[in-house]
């Protein structure tokens, strides 16, 4: 009983619960049963790692939701701008980029956020580099300076 | 307090409306998948936070509002994956995005 | 304001119906259901509240879920449905 396997039961039973909103003895009976079976699966497939339950982000997760949600607003409206403008103001481009962070859930969190921002999306992931189709140049620009990459490395540290 | 609740949702509920229009008027207008791709993201970042939002603030306290805030997470994290999925096959299947520097030569 | 966003909703979806008849690839038609899913859970979401019946959320709850699911399913079918383009890939 690691401490992955507790959260990941935490998750489920706060989920069992709320969803339910019926408190009988045989539904919460039903749902421990089904808890316990959902466990033994993940158990079995091997999923049940620092990579599902990524706990030691756990302290720093919120600051960055917090950057990521303000980089969110912020694209949208230029992206909103850019559609009532029209076909003129868009600049299309693909281009790769270099990805500095070693572990792997830090790419996909990065590449992740990339896509997460509208007009920036991550096509794909080879090794250590990013190949992004972005909707205008200038946001291409602002991925290349490197923000956000920061912004995860400093998860990952 | 019930008004200026009910206050916010309507502002909420105005600027998603507003976002969702803008995404659905940009997946008619680009000009081809990749930047249509992009008009598709902004319907389901913050258009589909504010009005899940507004529905929270006038649910109040109770389970509706903890599955509200079960489906913006749920849309929140799936739909990245499905966006990149969307093009990493469209790459696959050898689509080729339009870009600036050919337009403009 | 709740019909007013429904009627949105409704608009975008037709929209989004629109692309995918227009086409022009198979990969525009999947964004535009893909659209269309996530337009129908803010739908079921919103109809939940305008009848005054919070239960329609599960629904919408499952909705996303299967949404999300099919798009992906469709995506692999059609990522590997040409083998010749991918080695490895039966």
């Amino acid at each position: 009983m690691n401490k992955h396997t507790i959260s990941l039961f935490c998750i489920l039973a706060v989920l069992w619960l709320f969803n339910s909103g019926i408190y009988t003895p045989l539904l919460l009976i039903l749902g421990l049963v089904s808890i316990g079976f959902v466990i033994w699966l993940s158990l079995r497939m091997g999923i049940i790692d620092d990579e599902s339950q990524p706990l030691q982000l756990s302290r720093k997760l919120p600051a960055y939701y917090f950057w990521l949600i303000k980089k969110i607003i912020q694209s949208n409206i230029d992206v909103v701008v850019l559609v009532w403008r029209g076909n003129g103001a868009i600049s299309p481009c693909v281009a790769t980029l270099p990805i500095g962070q070693q572990s792997e859930i830090a790419k996909v969190i990065y590449a992740n956020s990339i896509t997460l921002t509208p007009g920036t999306v991550a096509m794909n992931i080879e090794n250590n580099s990013v190949l992004i189709h972005s909707l205008t140049t200038h946001s291409m620009e602002e991925l290349r300076e490197g923000d956000m990459a920061r912004q995860v490395s400093r998860l990952e540290m | 307090m019930e008004l200026l609740l009910d206050l916010i949702s309507a502002v909420c509920f105005i600027l998603g409306a507003l976002l969702i229009l803008s995404g659905g008027v940009g997946i008619l207008r680009f000009p081809d998948f990749f930047t249509r791709m992009h008009a598709a993201g902004i319907t389901e970042t913050l258009a589909t936070s504010l009005i899940l939002i507004g529905l929270m603030l006038i649910a109040g306290w109770g389970l509706v509002l903890f599955k509200l805030v079960l489906i913006l997470l749920f849309i929140l994290l799936t739909s990245p994956t499905a966006s990149h999925a969307l093009a990493k096959s469209a790459l696959h299947g050898k689509l080729k995005p339009i870009l600036h520097n050919e337009h403009s030569k | 304001m709740l019909i007013m966003l429904a009627v949105v909703l409704l608009t975008v979806m037709v929209m989004a119906l629109a692309r995918a008849l227009l086409g022009p690839s198979i990969y525009d038609r999947i964004l535009a259901v893909n659209l269309f899913g996530t337009k129908t859970v803010l739908l079921i979401a919103v109809m939940g509240f305008l009848f005054g019946r919070p239960d329609f959320l599960d629904i919408a709850l499952v909705y996303a879920l299967i949404n999300f699911i099919s798009i992906i399913g469709v995506l692999r079918y059609f990522e590997y449905s040409d083998s010749k383009r991918i080695e490895g890939e039966p």
